[in-house]
């Protein structure tokens, strides 16, 4: 069996399942962010897997660096958040972060 | 099975092994060095799809750049002799459940589904067709996204800074 668009997609989707996975069990704000992380990356490997199967030109690919960089940011903003929690709670399990202010 | 094929294979269980790594290790360093794996195993996975530019980028950006961030942060907030309590995970068995179920419907939807099939699959540099767009159809989402960075820094800056008491 040749290697065509339904692999790619199935990739995509147990990455999609395991990030979620980490999203719903993780109690560690840090391994949410990593749960958020695959996720994202299996958005994009779907994005490029269909401008490259399904519609032939490189808009998908595009969209997928816009992607990239959302990720970027969300990175740096959820992290400084993590560290911002952290010195306040000096912990950051998300159950004991349950105010907004110390 | 050519050498591409077991290659990608090769690739996809990278990928995917990693990323279990990621979701079910109890050592948060673990975690974190594995998602190493998986960023780029999903490089690879681009350069298979003919995506030489995207590729490129996901190793300078999540490679270089997330991955760093996130080693940081773990060593940052963690005593990283605790193995035990830096990777807590509650409500197993619901969510393996809920994700179980999940999966089997989306792969059953991806195999179902007659997805549209391009005229031709091209393997041709991508770069300057990539940068056409964003100078032509994609100006101002382009230009957005530098607004969008210039605040994610700011306020990564503000958020992070010390509080001065008076």
């Amino acid at each position: 069996m040749a290697i065509g668009l339904t692999h790619y997609l199935v990739i995509g989707a147990i990455l999609f399942s395991l990030g979620l996975y980490s999203v719903l069990t993780r109690r560690n704000a840090i391994s949410i962010l990593m749960g958020v992380e695959l996720i994202l990356n299996s958005a994009n490997i779907n994005y490029v897997a269909f401008s490259h199967f399904s519609s032939g030109n490189v808009e998908g690919q595009v969209y997928a660096i816009f992607v990239i960089m959302l990720a970027a940011a969300e990175a740096a903003v959820g992290l400084a958040i993590v560290l911002a929690i952290f010195q306040i709670f000096h912990t950051i399990d998300v159950e004991a972060a349950e105010t907004l202010k110390e | 099975m050519d050498i591409a094929t077991a290659l990608f294979y090769l690739v996809a269980i990278i990928t995917v092994g990693s990323a279990a790594v990621v979701a079910f290790s109890r050592n948060i360093i673990y975690s974190a060095f594995s998602l190493m794996g998986t960023f780029a195993g999903v490089a690879g996975i681009y350069v298979f799809l003919g995506a030489d530019f995207v590729a490129a980028v996901q190793l300078l950006i999540y490679v270089g750049g997330i991955l760093v961030l996130i080693l940081f942060a773990v060593m940052l907030t963690h005593r990283i002799t605790d193995v035990e309590i830096t990777n807590r995970a509650a409500g197993r068995i619901p969510a393996l459940l809920a994700i179980g179920i999940f999966i089997f419907l989306l792969v059953q939807t991806i195999r179902e589904t007659s997805w549209a099939k391009a005229k031709e699959i091209l393997y041709a540099p991508t770069t300057a067709r990539i940068g056409d767009l964003f100078l032509e159809n994609y100006l101002l989402p382009f230009e957005l996204a530098s607004l969008v960075l210039l605040a994610a820094l700011i306020g990564a800056v503000v958020l992070s800074r010390k509080e001065l008491r008076e």
